[in-house]
């Protein structure tokens, strides 16, 4: 749990990158909302972070679920079989950032060119 | 001679064919491009392809300061960019605790409500002109031109303000402002009321958008549609209630719903919006309280404490969404900007699979698309 007031989520849960789909599924039974799937690149420890935005369409409650990978091996499942509104979302934070959605149907790339194969959000991009 | 054969829809085709629209196209408003594959007349799969005016807004937030990615904010949904302002200072100000004076508060929320007023205006003229209507976009566009005169004499702009700062807004609002709002509430009731005669009780259009493209509650709650699309099917869910911001709490207002969760629904919605918007200015003004309207104890360096702190405001098509991570330096560690539009189209592909050209054209335009605000 964590101040509304300060921060702007009530709930904050990090959890292992194997356990994300139970998570959402977790979520999604309990009638939550995808709000978005961001990822973040914490170069300085050598680690990527994916973060699940979760809002509730009738209560005022908000999660966050996240979870790191290495960024030799940024690999994570995919939720888009629970949330299908994951799909675009991922493919977004794979072009971004390189986060590889494993079982994910189609990560080409969303808003960058399609033979793209530069990841501009990590830290060490050099356009 | 023999009748030709007709091949009943729901068969499996013979043959299919792509059918490409845009990226440049009326119907999309915006560089955005629909790959259809179609059975004759019917749409068998909608494909949206996005990125034509990606800009990397979330790239440009961690090479500027905290203060110089304000203009950004103004550009992402550029007919809504009040609300993408207040997102984004907001979100500041909860990192670096920065109070807001109550004067500025009541201006943040009645320009915000203007500036909802005036895109809804742009989404109604547009989205009669995608459906054969081109008379109701002049009247609209007549009095969308009154907001932006009274927005332009207090922000500088009319259209891609940049209004708002850390701890208020740049520039108090003078007698004529608050005589102008009073003004055009008194003068757009009417016209409301007219719309409704000429245009929303109009059998031609009721024929175009009932029952057409239906979006379940389930479907908004997985692709996360938020806005009038969700309340278009009937769940009252805006951030303005459910996460009270700024000083909503004050104010009387409803959060227009209709259950059917089809184009008219979603059409309907936004119109008693437009309504409640001038409620809300109406009250606003009349309260609006003495004051600075920008606070004095901002640093002109900002360096917002370690730490992730996100922001959601309810703008003109949905719940906006910004995040902000600061490792305690002068610009930003990562920005991202959730853009209400973006998880709106996610679901296109799923809500019109089966339906006929011109109606998941009618649905596109439901959705009230600003692409800019899709691609980032």
């Amino acid at each position: 749990m964590v101040d509304y007031a300060g921060r702007g989520f009530h709930l904050n849960v990090c959890v292992w990158p194997d356990r994300v789909v139970a998570a959402a599924e977790l979520l999604d039974r309990n009638g939550f909302a995808l709000d978005a799937v961001t990822g973040m690149d914490w170069i300085a420890e050598n680690e990527m972070e994916v973060v699940y935005d979760y809002f509730h369409p009738a209560d005022s409650c908000r999660v966050v679920v996240r979870t790191r990978v290495p960024r030799s091996k940024p690999e994570v499942p995919t939720i888009s079989q629970v949330y299908p509104g994951a799909n675009w979302h991922e493919r977004e934070t794979h072009e971004f950032f390189g986060i590889v959605f494993l079982g994910h149907p189609n990560l080409t790339p969303l808003l960058l060119p399609e033979d793209a194969t530069y990841h501009p959000l990590r830290k060490d991009f050099v356009a | 001679m023999s009748a030709p054969e007709v091949i009943p829809a729901s068969d499996k085709p013979c043959e299919t064919f792509v059918l490409n629209v845009g990226p440049q196209h009326p119907a999309t408003h915006g560089v955005l491009r629909l790959k259809l594959t179609m059975d004759g007349e019917y749409i068998m799969r909608a494909e949206p392809v996005c990125g034509y005016i990606h800009r990397m807004h979330e790239k440009m937030g961690e090479n500027r300061t905290w203060a110089q990615f304000l203009p950004n904010t103004g550009r992402i949904d550029y007919l809504a960019a009040m609300a993408y302002n207040h997102a984004y200072v907001a979100a500041v100000e909860r990192a670096a605790k920065i109070a807001v004076p109550p004067r500025a508060e009541y201006i943040r929320v009645i320009t915000t409500e203007l500036n909802r007023i005036s895109s809804h205006l742009v989404w109604f003229g547009a989205f009669l002109l995608d459906l054969g209507g081109f008379t109701p976009l002049l009247y609209a566009f007549d009095d969308r031109e009154q907001i932006l005169d009274m927005l332009e004499a207090v922000t500088g702009s009319r259209l891609t303000y940049c209004y708002y700062r850390f701890g208020g807004v740049c520039n108090d609002v003078d007698a004529d402002f608050i005589r102008g709002c009073r003004d055009f509430v008194a003068r757009l009731r009417p016209r409301l009321k007219m719309y409704r005669t000429l245009v929303t009780d109009n059998i031609i259009l009721r024929k175009r958008l009932e029952g057409i493209g239906f979006i379940s509650q389930e479907m908004c709650r997985k692709y996360g549609a938020t806005g009038p699309v969700i309340r278009g099917s009937g769940v009252a869910y805006d951030v303005r209630k459910i996460e009270p911001y700024s000083v909503y709490r004050e104010f009387d207002f409803d959060i227009p719903t209709f259950p059917e969760g089809d184009c008219m629904a979603r059409y309907l919605v936004r119109m008693e919006e437009m309504a409640q918007s001038l409620r809300i200015i109406e009250q606003a003004v009349d309260k609006l309280p003495d004051g600075p309207v920008l606070s004095s104890g901002v640093p002109r360096v900002l360096k917002p404490p370690a730490g992730d702190y996100c922001f959601a405001v309810e703008a003109a098509r949905g719940r906006f969404l910004v995040r902000i991570v600061s490792d305690n330096k002068e610009i930003p560690y990562r920005v991202r900007l959730r853009t209400p539009c973006f998880s709106n189209l996610s679901l296109f592909e799923e809500a019109t699979a089966g339906m006929m050209l011109p109606d998941a054209l009618a649905v596109l335009g439901s959705l009230d698309l600003v692409i800019p605000d899709i691609d980032r």
